[in-house]
């Protein structure tokens, strides 16, 4: 009733909306994302003064620039959970590490790109500025819980991402990967943009945290508001981290986009959709009602229409595409458990099980760009012929990601998921651990055929269409060999380091894991 | 506009909304479904700015009721600011496959399947 009577008065007794005092900002917090943003800049300057010449003084400043971003995140693990600037940006000990994994995901990728686009006839120097701020917009994302920021964070992200998957300017699948993933990605946005003005309506405020009180004073209308306004989002945001139904961008982009770029986006554009999804749920659990029966649902979609549909593919990009949707699947089952139980360290499981993803996939797509030979490319399984015979070493790395896709012990992928397993199970989610491990079991075929595809020799009709690998490529794959055995042996070491909960395995992670 | 209630903006908002939603799905030229894209941004833009004039009243202070509209006015403008870099970079990249192609109807764009 307060409404329209009340609210001639505030128009009369005019407002003086600019008469704010500035919000306390603390300069450690916003490090990280200055100096990721500065260094891009850096980089184009540097392309701008010398077009056309190698690249090498780039990709140099563009590693230095992710270590000192490392660096100053990693100076911010161990403080306690604080916000900044009008509690627009929240530093805590989840965000810390979904940041880092973005970091080491950009770097890798940055270090086995150079090659990759020197073969593919792409060699633009814009390609270090525009993935270093795509990574911007990744780092914004990991750490807010305000809507405007994790919009502008979204959309920082996602341009730089529509470029980058139309880089290769003159193959028609690089641009019609590019128009798709342009017009779903905006029309999510849009999706997204109104289920935050449908919360901004029923709360008054753009921070995620007053949905819960909202919900729990229940003015008139509000609660319908708010049940249409997560909806709404969650769509936007599904698209995003690809769960079915939303997903039918993902192989098509993940095919026609260069393969360092789909490298990127398959990891870093996947834990910068997840954190928001987390910090979004978390903030509104006491709202789950509405959305907890909905993301079960998509969840058991999501895992099994991914890996059935990877059984028929025959090309190596489309198939990890879809194996990366699968993988949106588990990881969905872990945030749904850890936030319907919250002693449940879902707040580890989730940055553990994104660390092994991410960097395993990065490592199977880099070896994949191997096959891009003067120009063209053709991804499909035939063209990993003769890896075995061109480069054991490099073989045996796929073949270790390969199995940490899989979820084999001991690689990182096996423990990730039997964390994800285990939550499920201790959040009364029995039947949907069960679905996950049916879906593990069904990927074992189609990860295989990766695997065996890399072990037969060439043969005259298929010609062998690896190029010899340079040194950055190596250094990058088996950079993420020892990322993906080593934090599947010392989970408490990496635990520690990063300040986060102890997975508590009892007794197998005491036991044989230390 | 006092006569004009909260009601009938966010219903317009909504047939925009629809309308852009639907455009994008049965619309073949992608610059019409971009077209499409930017009514739903507006339908936005309009939900946010009429619940930010309209709803403060519901705060608690004066205060409060300057920084809750505050808050949907300058998403009004980011999300102005964000639609422009789209128009951007999705009018390059269109203009791209027109090179390559000489059409750029969305149907005969099937490289990718499988």
């Amino acid at each position: 009733m307060r409404g329209f009577a009340s609210q001639t008065n505030w128009r009369n007794q005019s407002l003086k909306p600019f008469d704010f005092a500035f919000p306390e900002l603390n300069a450690a917090a916003l490090l990280p994302l200055a100096i990721l943003a500065i260094t891009g800049i850096l980089a184009l300057i540097i392309e701008m003064i010398s077009p056309k010449r190698d690249n090498n003084l780039i990709v140099g400043i563009s590693i230095f620039g992710l270590f000192a971003t490392a660096v100053s995140i990693f100076t911010q693990i161990g403080n306690p959970a604080y916000t900044t600037g009008a509690g627009m940006i929240i530093s805590d000990s989840f965000g810390s590490a979904l940041q880092l994994i973005v970091v080491v995901a950009t770097s890798i990728t940055v270090l086995f790109s150079e090659s990759y686009l020197r073969e593919k006839r792409i060699p633009f120097g814009e390609f270090y500025p525009l993935l270093l701020w795509s990574a911007t917009g990744a780092l914004i994302m990991c750490v807010t819980t305000n809507l405007l920021m994790l919009f502008i964070g979204l959309e920082i992200l996602s341009v730089a991402l529509y470029v980058l998957a139309g880089l290769s300017r003159s193959e028609e699948k690089s641009e019609e990967s590019a128009l798709k993933y342009f017009l779903l990605g905006a029309f999510a946005s849009g999706f997204l943009l109104y289920g935050i003005a449908l919360l901004y309506g029923a709360t008054g405020s753009l921070q995620i945290e007053n949905v819960r009180l909202a919900w729990v004073q229940n003015a008139e209308g509000s609660r319908i508001l708010i049940g249409f306004g997560l909806g709404l989002m969650l769509i936007g945001l599904s698209f995003k981290a690809s769960f079915v139904p939303f997903h039918q961008w993902t192989p098509d982009v993940y095919q026609g986009a260069p393969t360092n770029v789909t490298a990127f986006m398959a990891s870093v554009s996947k834990v910068a959709a997840v954190a928001a999804l987390w910090r979004v749920l978390s903030e509104t659990s006491n709202v789950q009602a509405i959305w907890m029966p909905a993301l079960t649902v998509l969840a058991v979609l999501t895992m099994t229409v991914g890996n059935l549909v990877a059984l028929v593919q025959k090309d190596v990009k489309r198939t990890l595409g879809y194996s990366s949707i699968s993988h949106a699947g588990y990881i969905l089952v872990g945030v749904l458990a850890g936030i319907k139980n919250h002693s449940l360290n879902g707040s580890a499981t989730i940055p553990y099980y994104l660390l092994s993803y991410s960097i395993m996939t990065i490592g199977a797509f880099a070896i994949v760009s191997l096959v891009a030979k003067r120009g063209s490319e053709n991804t499909r399984f035939e063209s990993l012929h003769g890896l075995w015979k061109k480069s054991p070493f490099l073989a045996v790395l796929l073949i270790i990601f390969v199995a940490s896709l899989l979820g084999m012990p001991p690689t990182s992928g096996f423990l990730a998921k039997f964390y994800i397993f285990q939550d499920a199970v201790r959040a009364d989610m029995g039947w949907l651990a069960l679905v996950l491990a049916l879906n593990s079991a069904i990927s074992v075929y189609y990860y295989l055929g990766i695997a065996y595809a890399a072990t037969v020799p060439d043969t005259e009709d298929a010609p062998l269409a690896i190029v010899t690998p340079s040194v950055s490529v190596k250094v990058a794959c088996a950079l993420c060999a020892v990322i993906v055995i080593g934090i599947g042996l010392f989970v408490s070491p990496l635990m520690d380091s990063l300040n986060l909960p102890n997975q508590n395995v009892g007794g197998f992670e005491t036991s044989a894991m230390k | 506009m006092n006569g004009v209630p909260l009601a009938a903006y966010l219903s317009l908002g909504l047939f925009m909304f629809v309308t852009g939603v639907v455009g994008v799905m049965i619309r073949r030229n992608p610059i019409v479904v971009f077209m499409c894209i930017e009514l739903m941004l507006n339908s936005v833009n309009l939900t946010f700015i009429s619940f930010a004039r309209y709803s403060h009243a519901a705060q608690v202070s004066q205060d409060a009721a300057a920084h809750s509209a505050m808050a949907g006015q300058m998403m009004v403008i980011f999300v102005m600011a964000v639609a422009a870099a789209e128009v951007a970079v999705g009018l390059g990249i269109i203009m791209a496959i027109f090179r390559l192609r000489n059409n750029i109807d969305i149907d005969e764009l099937n490289l990718l399947k499988g």
